[in-house]
């Protein structure tokens, strides 16, 4: 089981709440997905009048987590204070960090990231934050208290996959908390190739949401992120490109 | 100071127009293969010669629309507050020289309006003015900030150019967005279209976007009068100005809009016309030269064209408009800036986007993503 600060989760696919047709789709799909974290941009909802809102109310079950997002806050401060009110407003200390300045790709901003974490962690938040596959940010985090990293796969959106592999690998290599790929996973065989490496988590939205079938696509990221991580326990074989059938260069050793 | 108009100056108009104009179909399949388009390529895709691609276009500017917005459309709708204006503009009702009774809404008159608006479920408002320095100035529209931002989640503004210290002034006050269309880019005819007022200054207009971004504004809309001169080098231009900012002020959002010139009362005939295949052609050739700009949609087109532009590549629509301070409460027979074009409620909007596979987003925005605006 994965456990993040004080929450065990059985499964391994985390989700998002855009881009879906309509609410109600979006609701199956995720019921589909099996997904136990599910994330909610603050700027989409109605965080005064919460109880009334409608993405809100369809994620009301017992198995659903809520993890707000920052997005569309330019740095810590903002981050800091939209956090505050998320806690408030959602009864919930757990927040996902979104801190891109650059609204045309999206990227994090890495310097704000770290300073906004540093604050969050001492006042209490359980953050996760989205990041670029920097295997040295990664650790920085881990010393200001983060509960666990979401580096990128590739840029967000662009269903590209896992154009960050080399990185990804040393960050799951070092890491001392939990490792969620975020962003990039455009199929279910990318969340298959996340789990298998290592890493601890996906989150997955643009290639549900806009898929031809999202409830079917969630079904499938739901099966793939299994196969993943049962891959991965059982650890895979290496690859091997020939058989080696002698030893030209050692065999001095037995003369 | 370095602005755009050190790029623009290096361009000439009858050039731009001419090389446009000689693109042909190897230019325009050359476009639609690319990955990331050119300003080269986007001459081509605006180009005559693109004509027959429409189709094949189209299809490209709703994938990329969806994979980046998804299956979502932004609702927003405009609130005028003053027809007072001290231009001369040959193509606007609101025209100094346009004799018409004038009003600014006063703060009950503004709270009338705004009550109707929300009743119909907008979260995201336009405020609209005609460009009067003395009825509408700075202050007055700080005091409008502050009655109407608990009422709104996001707050956009389309009023007269303003200096940096103005628009830094504002954004405390939850400015979120503002428009400023520069109407055409040919500086001649612009002379001759804003012949009086603080309008006639061409080059204070052309450079208003850099003083939003240096005043670090989170959004501005771009845009040109289409009607008034040739759309197609209009529009290249608009691209052209909106390549330099995104890159110079990485950190604003950036929209477009392609308003079509309307009839008033005594107003100008359009002196080019832009069919409903050519603007399809141009908000297509948008979306594929740039994957992350929004695209907007107004009242002005008709509820024929915009049914159908919903999966094209468009991503905010406004609905229920009235273009007269007061329209929506106060003074609902009052003289139009210009006629709508569809008059349906923004909950038969709704129901249209909805009934295409699109869902209505009518809050995108929130100010508690705003640090220091004052609550």
């Amino acid at each position: 089981m994965l456990k993040i600060a004080n929450k065990t989760f059985s499964s391994r696919l985390f989700t998002g709440t855009g881009k879906f047709s309509s609410s109600a789709l979006m609701e199956e799909a995720l019921v589909a997905s099996g997904s136990e974290l599910v994330t909610v941009a603050l700027k989409r909802v109605d965080v005064k009048n919460n109880e009334q809102d409608d993405l809100l109310i369809r994620l009301k079950y017992p198995h659903i987590n809520l993890l707000p997002n920052t997005s569309g806050v330019r740095n810590a401060k903002e981050a800091i204070f939209a956090a505050q009110l998320a806690r408030e407003a959602l009864e919930t200390n757990w927040i996902k960090l979104e801190i891109h300045p650059d609204p045309k790709y999206l990227m994090p901003d890495p310097i704000e990231t770290l300073k906004a974490t540093e604050e969050l962690a001492k006042m209490g938040f359980v953050v996760l934050p989205y990041i670029h596959a920097d295997p040295v940010l990664c650790k920085r985090l881990e010393d200001a208290g983060t509960a666990a990293v979401m580096p990128l796969g590739s840029p967000i959106g662009s269903n590209k996959g896992l154009k960050t592999i080399d990185f990804l690998e040393i960050i799951i290599a070092q890491s001392n908390v939990p490792v969620i790929i975020d962003a990039g996973i455009g199929s279910p065989s990318d969340a298959t190739w996340a789990l298998e490496i290592g890493a601890d988590a996906v989150l997955v939205n643009t290639a549900i949401a806009v898929s031809g079938d999202p409830v079917r696509m969630a079904a499938a990221f739901k099966i793939a992120v299994k196969a993943g991580r049962m891959a991965f326990e059982a650890k895979l074989a290496s690859p091997v490109s020939h058989a080696v059938a002698s030893s030209p260069l050692t065999s001095f050793l037995d003369a | 100071m370095h602005s755009f108009n050190d790029i623009f100056e290096t361009h000439n108009w009858g050039e731009v127009k001419a090389s446009i104009y000689a693109k042909t179909g190897a230019d325009v399949e050359k476009a639609l293969s690319a990955t990331k388009r050119t300003l080269e390529d986007f001459k081509a895709l605006v180009s005559p010669a693109a004509s027959p691609y429409l189709e094949q276009m189209a299809q490209l500017s709703q994938q990329l629309t969806l994979k980046r917005f998804g299956k979502v459309i932004q609702m927003y709708v405009p609130l005028y507050l003053s027809n007072e204006c001290s231009n001369i503009c040959t193509y606007c009702g609101f025209s100094y020289d346009n004799k018409m009774r004038r009003k600014t809404l006063s703060p009950m008159e503004i709270m009338q309006e705004v009550a109707v608006i929300k009743d119909m479920g907008y979260e995201h408002v336009l405020l609209v003015t005609g460009e009067d320095n003395v009825a509408v100035h700075v202050d007055y529209f700080k005091k409008v900030l502050e009655l109407i931002r608990p009422h709104f989640a996001h707050i956009s503004m389309e009023v007269q150019p303003m200096d940096l210290e103005d628009y830094e002034q504002l954004t405390p006050y939850g400015l979120n967005t503002v428009l400023v269309y520069q109407e055409t880019y040919h500086r001649e005819d612009y002379k001759k279209h804003h012949p009086k007022g603080k309008k006639s200054n061409f080059k204070y207009r052309l450079e208003t976007p850099d003083r939003l971004g240096q005043a670090g504004i989170h959004k501005m809309g771009l845009g040109v009068l289409i009607g008034l001169e040739d759309w197609r080098t209009d529009c290249f231009f608009t691209a052209l100005h909106l390549n330099y900012l995104e890159k110079k002020y990485w950190q604003s959002k950036y929209s477009l809009s392609f308003p079509r010139l309307r009839p008033f009362s005594g107003g100008l005939e359009p002196k080019v016309e832009m069919n409903d295949r050519e603007l399809v052609q141009l908000i297509c050739a948008y979306r594929l030269f740039n994957e992350e700009v929004e695209l907007s949609i107004s009242t002005r087109e008709s509820p024929h064209f915009r049914n159908n532009i919903i999966k094209l590549g468009i991503t905010s629509i406004s609905a229920g408009s009235k273009t007269n301070p007061g329209g929506y409460a106060v003074e609902p027979g009052s003289l139009e800036q210009f006629e709508i074009s569809d008059e349906r409620s923004p909950a038969e909007i709704a129901k249209v986007i909805m009934q295409q596979g699109y869902e209505p987003v009518w809050k995108d925005w929130d100010n508690c993503l705003t640090y220091g605006v004052q609550n």
